[in-house]
């Protein structure tokens, strides 16, 4: 059985009056890795960033239901609550908030919403230990400010260790290869399948193959001028790396 | 209309009486301040350095003044509660203008640390305080001349020679009053050469239904070598305002630690004063301001490299939510005697809501070429991108901005130079942020463990 988790239709959105995404249609079934690839400015980060619900965004047409529930109209902590995970191309640094009080508050605020009880500290410090080891992400960090003064390579591992935490259904990775050396690749790649379930999903987005040496994709999905032009198997992205993306925009700039 | 002749008149009516509530040390510097008030103005809004606030506006209410010295219940003393708990301190209460010693002070100080009454202090060693009283606070300032004409009473500390103090020094300053109160309070703090004390002043108000008014002058004189901490948390009521005025003098190389934390307020104005007089001297000020509702609150600084090779910080760091009014000025003197001095001001604030507004002045005025000074002031709005990162993970945005609130102050408290202090103060702004702000509850409660 197809369980469809994330339906996308015909979803338009604008940024300071400009369009950006022009009636997107994505369809994702439990159990899947699609993967969405596209020459720059195409409108890959903002459907991601459309998705999680930032107000930067207006959706203008269309609809986006996660298993059923309406995105559109909750606020980004309750896609959050939900089972949406966005992992930021860009992780933004907050000096002065610890990563402890950081990952406690957002772990308390999801079991506030799914009426579960607060995770005592030693509860909690056991789960934080048993995630880290997923990612292989150094123990000194937890006591930094959020992604002050990481690495590239940290920034991306604290992502996948959010994620692990927080356990969600659809998650979004957004360019998570931009900026890792091969070796952080395969931790933060390793770290993705490792949480892959037949009950939740990903959506990978990435300018190169590379990535998906490591994260294997069921679909990919080539986004441009704010549409998805073009829908294949895993050769899809071979032959992308391959030819480039001239040839695609070409076909569809044809039409 | 004039606010002080409405107390130049209670001073009239009540000059022997005022006399005979206080002391002749403190009495011989009354009609000099009367001499000095007659055809002044207390300086109003628009002022130079008073661009945003009114003194005299602080001063116009019909306050009363507790000229004769009547008794409030002591109970208010002996029940207080102070918000900086699980701290062993030497504790002092003034109510209104009236200072209690508590149990520890009756007890015995710890030789050669002198805290009490500045009357009986007065009373007991007039050549002590004769010789410090208004050596600082000059009485051409209005709000001084008048603090010390109407000022019956205060707080002495004296620290001898060599003396260093283990425990904090706590004054509670409480509010509790059935009517309507203008408390001129006083605090004298000398430190003779090589003394180090830290003193933690925090003003309350405990009955929030009356209008208050507190003028304050704090004098404190730092002997050579001397070393002095200094924090002055307000959590007091959107009915009090405060005037505060604080004057330093630092011998060679001492050095003092001072800071003002403004967690809830009506009104509130403090002047810093801060000369460093001879070579090597050191200070460090900070402030916090947490402000919501229609606080206002308004630090200004002034600090005066006076000789060589003196060094000077300066951090301060406004949230600013609701229809709050924050200012700062800072203003660094360097005269042509004072080479090589190294001093840096930073003035940070964050408006929290459209509503808010910042007026920050910051001026460095320098007279000679060998010198190291910086300033700098910026106001801004909470990340948009990190508030939008936060609540991705869940964290609700109620919840998200008062953390990104709490880590905006983060590294003003982290100047705090009392450890305990330290800690205290991130539960008191994180509850502040957390909105149980008005007032100052818990202060009573038993959760709160004793002070002394």
């Amino acid at each position: 059985m197809n369980d469809i988790l994330l339906e996308v239709n015909n979803l338009h959105a604008s940024v300071e009056g400009k369009e950006i995404l022009k009636g997107i249609n994505l369809s994702v079934g439990r159990g899947e890795v699609h993967a969405i690839m596209g020459p720059n400015g195409s409108g890959k980060s903002t459907l991601s960033e459309v998705l999680a619900g930032n107000p930067a965004f207006t959706v203008t047409e269309g609809s986006a239901t996660l298993h059923g529930v309406n995105l559109l109209d909750l606020s980004p902590e309750d896609r959050s609550h939900e089972g949406l995970f966005l992992s930021f191309q860009y992780p933004v640094e907050i000096p002065g908030v610890s990563m402890v009080n950081f990952m406690r508050a957002a772990l308390n605020a999801k079991r506030k919403y799914l009426n579960e009880p607060a995770l005592s500290a030693t509860e909690f410090l056991k789960l934080m230990r048993q995630k880290r080891a997923i990612v292989e992400l150094d123990n000194k960090l937890a006591s930094r400010s959020v992604n002050e003064g990481f690495s590239g390579g940290e920034k991306k591992r604290n992502e996948i260790f959010q994620m692990a935490v927080l356990e969600p259904q659809l998650s979004i990775l957004d360019e998570t290869d931009s900026g890792l050396d091969i070796d952080a690749l395969r931790v933060v790649a390793g770290g993705v399948n490792k949480l892959k379930t037949d009950r939740n999903a990903t959506i990978v987005i990435t300018h190169y193959q590379r990535l998906l040496d490591y994260i294997k994709p069921d679909f990919v999905h080539v986004l441009y001028k704010g549409r998805i032009v073009r829908t294949g198997g895993p050769e899809l992205a071979l032959e992308l790396e391959e030819r480039g993306y001239d040839w695609i925009k070409e076909e569809v700039d044809a039409q | 209309m004039n606010s002080l002749s409405q107390y130049l008149d209670l001073y009239r009516l009540n000059a022997p009486a005022i006399d005979a509530g206080s002391a002749p040390a403190l009495n011989r510097l009354r009609p000099a301040a009367m001499e000095a008030l007659a055809g002044a103005r207390l300086p109003e809004k628009g002022d130079e350095n008073y661009e945003r606030t009114s003194v005299n506006d602080m001063f116009a209410a019909d306050y009363g003044v507790n000229i004769n010295r009547v008794q409030i219940p002591a109970d208010v003393a002996a029940s207080f509660r102070c918000d900086v708990p699980n701290m062993s301190t030497l504790l002092g209460v003034v109510v209104n203008d009236q200072f209690h010693p508590s149990r520890t002070l009756q007890s015995g100080l710890p030789e050669g640390v002198t805290f009490c009454s500045l009357r009986s202090a007065a009373l007991q060693n007039p050549a002590l305080v004769e010789k410090y009283y208004g050596s600082l606070a000059p009485l051409t300032q209005p709000a001084v001349a008048l603090n010390t004409l109407l000022a019956q009473d205060g707080v002495m500390i004296h620290i001898g020679r060599g003396v260093t103090v283990e425990k904090p020094l706590q004054l509670v300053n409480i509010f509790s009053a059935p009517t309507s109160l203008l408390a001129p309070r006083r605090v004298l703090i000398v430190l003779e050469e090589g003394a180090s004390a830290r003193v933690l002043v925090c003003d309350h108000t405990q009955d929030g239904e009356q209008q208050y008014l507190s003028s304050e002058v704090t004098e404190v004189i730092l002997g050579e070598g001397a070393r002095l901490d200094y924090y002055n948390i307000e959590e007091s009521s959107p009915l009090t305002t405060r005037h505060g005025s604080f004057f330093v003098s630092q011998q060679r190389s001492s050095q003092l630690n001072a800071g003002t934390i403004t967690l809830t307020c009506g009104t509130t104005r403090n002047d810093f004063n801060v000369d460093l007089c001879a070579e090597g001297a050191d200070a460090r000020l900070s402030g916090m301001v947490i402000a919501s509702g229609r606080q206002h609150v308004d630090n200004t600084v002034e600090l005066r490299h006076l000789a060589p090779r003196c060094t000077s910080n300066q951090l301060f760091k406004y949230v600013l939510d609701g229809q709050s009014v924050g200012a700062f000025g800072g203003r660094i003197l360097v005269t042509p005697q004072a080479k090589f001095t190294d001093a840096a001001q930073t003035d940070r604030n964050l408006l929290a809501s459209p509503d808010a507004r910042m007026h920050a002045k910051p001026q460095l005025e320098i007279y000679n070429d060998d010198v190291k000074c910086s300033h700098g002031a910026t106001t801004g709005q909470l990340d948009a991108e990190a508030l939008f990162y936060m609540r991705t993970r869940g964290i609700p945005e109620a919840e998200a901005r008062n953390m990104l609130m709490q880590a905006f102050m983060a590294d003003v408290i982290d100047a705090v130079a009392m450890e305990e202090l330290r800690d205290r103060l991130r539960h008191l702004v994180e509850r502040r942020f957390n909105g149980s702000d008005m007032g100052c509850s818990g202060c009573q409660s038993a959760s709160c463990s004793k002070t002394e």
